[in-house]
């Protein structure tokens, strides 16, 4: 993971994102990044391969937030929600390339707990709401090593070829 | 006795690319013990440092999760398949 990391989304998403994260506040959102990945499966012309962006997110899956003890600062996303959004993916023919969550009046950056719970490869978009207004919105993937995270720019893409 | 280990997306870059792979096992246990020997980079991201599955990992055997079953010491049989599924979880640090 040495080449600079990139993800692109379409302002139309990313404008869901904010609004999940202002209808779940104070609590957090998440849901699960639809896409793909170039390099990883065939997928012809696109927006992103026109703009040299390897990674794409097309589609989103929200979720439920299943900590009920602490949804203020946690976020849960069951193995079975996992793979409802695989299937989603699937199903419109995209992968899950990363995954999405709020981070209410607290900076858009990883935690320690977000990286004990992480996997390589995805791309973590967070968004800080503040008092309940989306702020900045970030994406991060945790390095090959675990310990900790780059950050990766968000490009926008024209447009979304799903919603 | 063959068992098939699917691979998920976010692991495959350090298991070669596969979806999947082949061992032969007679527990869920050693099948994973096949995949981390084989692909060594897999371990961390599956194990944690003393050597016990990651909390957010799930392991299922077919359709079953192994939590409800014997662990990973559950008996395989040829022709099963095992699938690592991963729970998503995060949130701020309280300050």
């Amino acid at each position: 993971m040495s080449e600079a990391l990139e993800v692109g989304i379409s302002a139309e998403l990313a404008q869901k994102i904010r609004e999940h994260g202002i209808e779940t506040y104070p609590y957090e959102c998440c849901g699960a990044l639809l896409g793909r990945e170039h390099g990883l499966t065939e997928s012809g012309d696109s927006d992103a391969k026109s703009h040299g962006v390897s990674r794409e997110v097309l589609g989103l899956f929200p979720l439920v937030n299943r900590r009920d003890d602490s949804p203020r600062n946690r976020f849960s996303v069951t193995a079975d929600d996992v793979r409802e959004a695989e299937k989603a993916a699937t199903a419109q023919g995209f992968e899950v390339v990363g995954w999405y969550h709020s981070h209410p009046d607290h900076p858009a950056r990883p935690s320690d707990y977000d990286r004990d719970h992480a996997w390589p490869w995805y791309s973590y978009i967070i968004v800080r709401v503040h008092t309940g207004v989306p702020q900045d919105m970030t994406s991060w993937r945790l390095k090959d090593d675990r310990s900790g995270y780059l950050e990766e720019k968000i490009s926008p893409l024209k447009v979304s070829a799903a919603t | 006795m063959s068992v098939k280990v699917m691979i998920p997306t976010p692991l495959r870059v350090y298991a070669g690319k596969r979806d999947s792979a082949d061992f032969a096992a007679a527990t869920v246990g050693e099948a994973l013990s096949g995949l981390t020997s084989q692909f060594e980079e897999l371990r961390k991201h599956l194990y944690t440092e003393d050597g016990k599955l990651r909390a957010f990992v799930n392991v299922y055997l077919n359709d079953e999760d192994i939590r409800y079953l014997a662990k990973e010491n559950t008996p395989t049989k040829d022709g099963d398949t095992i699938s690592i599924i991963p729970s998503i979880a995060g949130g701020r640090d309280e300050r």
